[in-house]
């Protein structure tokens, strides 16, 4: 070998939840890790659509709760089918969630994520911010031996590289570990979202919490035409309002984001919500939504890949996560990569231990029950008819039409059903699949 | 849907002038006139959140990088090969987001 020496055992890129929690995990193992971030400070490019469920914590850093930056504990959840003129509400609340290790909270990325990344720099972890890797280093054999920076002299040599570099991820795709169609736009949404200031005691009696309780709303409906969903959340003295869109419904039609996001607030529905609030910044950001089928191939020699950047978003309707799914991936790539290190073989076939983690935990175990899933939640019956329809029906069984009879409720849904175009074959179809991903 | 609240909305500029951007003075994407000008769908136009692709008088698209989120919502659902170079900015530059 001719190679020049190796600057660190591992790069890191990116110093969001996965890329700090693989190297955390990796300096645990008295690894040498380099950690790179292309914003000014870890999270500065970073923002979600609500929820964090920091459970997988317990792992790397007991009674995280102790210390971590959140917002608010999520003490209610609600989900929310909107039309036009109706809006239907299944509205949870558990007090059970209000104390340790509670179960979902609210936080400002940037606080979180930084906060993680300091976590990784106590740990050992050379954080370096301001720097975006370019690309990917190999050798004459072709084997990826680092990354390539925007730095003068800005190459890093290191035994393997962890790409956590987000939903853009191209290092994955300079590594061809994406196939043509896991890339296409028809796989992405697009969030965006408002963060719009109110008072403190205004926002706790419209949502009805107190303290660092707080409040997560998933809609189904009330993104126009495009194929999506909305949210609103409780931060300490702001709201989160927002929608996500599928790219290409989106791209086909007249209507802007913003003016979506203007259409929702002003629903009846969620108006008095937020009313009078001053929109205090704006954002937006990729979300990966296809679940499994857009996964890449998760490690080759030298590297392996891990969060957003290998599409580990859960997009399952009732349940949307990713910062937990990032986490989890990223330590799981941290303890893979520990391993092969310590057998002296990073091949890929050394860093299996990573995807062997990750299918015998929730990451991959979850993504496989529900692979079926986030193609049924953007369908357009479930974004578009099974809304109407089931707000004709809750609508048609609390109305009261004195001096009529009341209906039964099995004809009701079958009128329903028929006003709303649904066919009684792909209701079928669509229970069964709803069935086996979410039974 | 023409709903609207009965309290302003406010302007796109003050919306995007809520977010911080730490502008370079290399633009990280390039979006090709040419390849642009024969376009007919125009998808980035609707699409890009932050609004920077600007159809002119003459057929043609205007793109300004400055206020840009780095979502990659134009190389996606653009249909032309070649029209849009995406990248990131320079290292500590580009969007800088607080409260999200």
């Amino acid at each position: 070998m001719t190679a020049e020496p190796v600057a660190v055992d591992v790069v890191v890129v990116g110093a969001g939840p996965a890329g700090s929690c693989a190297a955390t995990a990796l300096a645990r193992r008295g690894h040498s890790v380099i950690l790179l971030e292309r914003g000014p400070f870890a999270g500065s490019k970073n923002m979600y659509g609500g929820v964090v469920y920091p459970r997988i914590l317990d792992q790397l850093h007991p009674n995280w709760w102790e210390e971590v930056p959140i917002q608010r504990w999520i003490t209610r959840r609600s989900t929310m089918v909107l039309t036009d003129s109706q809006a239907m509400t299944v509205d949870f609340r558990s007090q059970h969630w209000a104390d340790p290790p509670y179960n979902g909270a609210t936080a400002y990325r940037p606080d979180f994520d930084h906060w993680l990344a300091q976590k990784a720099e106590a740990d050992g972890v050379q954080v370096v911010t301001s720097t975006t890797a370019v690309g990917l280093l190999r050798d004459e054999a072709g084997r990826i031996v680092g990354v390539r920076t925007d730095r003068p002299d800005g190459d890093l040599r290191a035994s393997v590289v962890i790409a956590c570099d987000g939903v853009n991820s191209f290092l994955a795709k300079e590594a061809g570990l994406f196939r043509e169609h896991q890339t296409a736009a028809d796989n992405y949404t697009v969030g965006v979202k408002e963060t719009i200031a109110l008072p403190r005691d205004v926002i706790e009696q419209r949502f009805g919490v107190r303290g660092r309780e707080g409040v997560d709303i998933e809609i189904l409906g009330g993104t126009g035409g495009v194929n999506g969903g909305g949210f609103v959340y409780t931060n300490l003295d702001t709201l989160g309002v927002g929608v996500v869109l599928k790219l290409p419904a989106l791209a086909a039609q007249q209507q802007r984001p913003e003016e979506i996001i203007a259409d929702l607030k002003a629903h009846p529905a969620i108006a008095p919500l937020v009313e009078g609030g001053e929109v205090v910044e704006y954002s937006a950001h990729l979300i990966p939504e296809a679940g499994r089928s857009m996964m890449p191939t998760l490690t080759t020699d030298g590297m392996l890949v891990a969060g957003d950047a290998a599409s580990m978003c859960l997009a399952a309707g009732i349940w949307l996560e990713g910062v937990n799914f990032a986490m989890a991936s990223g330590m799981y790539a941290g303890e893979a990569t520990a391993d092969a290190l310590a057998a002296g073989d990073t091949s890929a076939p050394g860093l299996a231990g990573y995807e062997r983690r990750l299918g015998d935990t929730f990451v991959l175990r979850d993504h496989d029950k529900l692979h079926r899933a986030p193609g049924l939640v953007l369908s357009d019956r479930v974004q578009h008819q099974y809304p109407q329809m089931i707000a004709n029906v809750v609508e048609r069984v609390f109305r009261v039409d004195n001096p009529q009879p009341k209906p039964g409720l099995r004809r009701i849904v079958r009128e329903e059903r028929k006003r709303a175009g649904i066919g009684i074959r792909d209701l079928a179809r669509d229970a069964w699949t709803g069935l086996r991903s979410f039974g | 849907m023409s709903r609207r609240p009965e309290w302003p909305e406010i302007s796109f500029q003050d919306r995007m002038d809520t977010t911080r951007f730490d502008v370079h003075e290399r633009a990280h994407i390039v979006v090709d006139g040419d390849t642009c000008a024969g376009c007919t769908t125009r998808e980035c136009v609707v699409a890009c959140p932050a609004n920077l692709f600007v159809p002119t008088s003459d057929g043609g698209i205007v793109f300004n990088y400055e206020q840009c989120f780095e979502c990659g919502t134009c190389y996606l659902v653009c249909n032309r090969e070649g029209a849009i170079s995406w990248s990131y900015p320079d290292g500590g530059h580009g969007v800088v987001f607080r409260r999200t």
